[in-house]
């Protein structure tokens, strides 16, 4: 490596844009070369220099209050016509009638779900919240939410794989009702909510730690499932395992 | 069967939940970029709102550097208007020659010395002073916390040209710094 080739990529080397073997070409020639040492030291001195905290910008609260204003929160009833007013908006129209933005917005959605189901999975744990309909046989709790909800969640006996079904309830996540179908293992409980149109579409169940609670998402038979629980992350998918194998099986009759 | 107003709602409780938490970093930028307080202001708010209109077009990843993209497109404009008055051509154009004429030393003397710390209210003042692409790509990096693709991407040029003007940022900066240690 040159001096010239070397005067570049010490910042990057400093700033942590290289990968390992990069580096390791920089920091050998930085080694071996008293002026690219010289300079190595004084970038990152500068970078250590630098009061980064400090260099920032607070938004003032006048500015961030006039933003919220004319971003419509849901909270506020006068939000038709403001909203109208947006998305009317040409280019944006536009651009989602391509379907451009829907791919990407997923990413954002599912975490405003995970979000959601985590508050969900929180609230039921409250007193007297966990279930709507108390019972460990799937007979039952299947049945109740006839007519209450707009699909036949799926509900299986696990309790000879070590999971016990406690009961099912009708919650509530990312606006939309869903099937609350609560299981126990220990002291543990596992919330599956059972939902059309939360849109995963991951045939594998896709495991995610939020707030030091396990989720697991997936679809399956035309629905989309979402375990959530602070089991640790082997036995919650041992659980989502054993479901899908129960469910598929009930299925096929 | 779902009001179109409920998938606006929805948007909006989505825009928000994603893009206000950014809102120190895109004002820092924007002060940075106007130096001005009223400006930078106006700056954010437009581009919260052109944001906003445009959320469905977003292509996901970070939503911090699209946001700062916006803002420093709004600030291109202001720029813009700005030089419709003669008063402040030129300030960076005197350092741009600076720059290029080598008032700024290369660090490669052995005896590089360590820079004095400065209060911060100084190194804002350093920072402000360094013409406009370099300044911009500073910040980025080094407050706004960027990687190198991702400064790319806002400022729209290739990794190769953030990482020379980055350099040469770091090289003015270093250079101004050392000129302040010298003032009595």
């Amino acid at each position: 490596m040159t001096c010239d080739e070397a005067e570049v990529l010490i910042h990057a080397l400093i700033d942590g844009e290289l990968d390992a073997g990069h580096a390791r070409d920089v920091e050998a020639h930085v080694a071996g070369c008293a002026r690219c040492a010289a300079r190595f030291s004084a970038w990152r001195d500068l970078r250590d220099a630098m009061p980064v905290r400090g260099l920032r910008h607070a938004a003032p609260a006048s500015l961030r209050s006039r933003i919220e204003r004319a971003v419509p929160s849901p909270a506020k009833t006068d939000r038709r016509a403001l909203l109208k007013g947006f998305v009317a908006g040409g280019a944006l129209s536009a651009l989602a009638a391509t379907g451009a933005g829907v791919v990407i917005l997923r990413q954002d959605r599912d975490d405003i779900v995970a979000g959601e189901a985590i508050s969900a999975h929180l609230r039921s744990l409250q007193a007297d919240h966990l279930t709507d309909v108390l019972s460990t046989n799937q007979h039952t709790v299947k049945p109740w939410f006839n007519g209450r909800i707009d699909l036949a969640p799926p509900v299986v006996d696990l309790a000879a794989q070590g999971f016990t079904l406690i009961g099912g309830r009708l919650d509530f996540i990312d606006g939309k009702p869903v099937a609350a179908i609560v299981y126990r293992r220990r002291v543990h409980v596992i919330n599956l909510f059972a939902a059309q149109g939360l849109a995963f579409a991951w045939r594998t169940p896709k495991a995610q730690a939020v707030q030091g609670f396990n989720l697991m998402r997936w679809s399956d038979g035309g629905l989309d499932l979402l375990a959530v629980s602070d089991l640790n992350r082997d036995e919650l998918e041992e659980f989502v395992s054993r479901f899908s194998e129960a469910t598929r099986k009930s299925r096929q009759g | 069967m779902v009001p179109d107003f409920d998938r606006g709602d929805d948007a909006a409780q989505r825009f928000r939940a994603a893009a206000l938490p950014y809102l120190d970093d895109v004002y820092t930028l924007a002060r940075y970029l106007l130096r001005d307080s009223d400006d930078a202001d106006d700056a954010v708010q437009e581009c919260y709102l052109r944001a906003f209109r445009h959320f469905a077009t977003f292509r996901g990843g970070a939503i911090k550097p699209w946001l700062l993209a916006i803002l420093r497109n709004v600030c291109r404009a202001e720029y813009a208007r700005r030089s419709a008055s003669p008063v402040v051509a030129g300030a960076d154009d005197d350092w741009a020659e600076q720059a290029s004429g080598g008032l700024w030393s290369d660090p490669s003397s052995p005896e590089a010395e360590t820079l004095r710390r400065f209060d911060a209210a100084a190194v804002q003042a350093l920072i402000a002073r360094l013409p406009e692409p370099y300044r911009e790509t500073l910040v980025l990096r080094e407050i706004n916390d960027l990687s190198y693709r991702e400064i790319a991407d806002v400022i729209g040029a290739p990794v190769g040209t953030v990482m020379s003007r980055l350099a040469r940022a770091r090289a003015l900066l270093r250079a101004a710094w050392l000129a302040e240690e010298e003032e009595p």
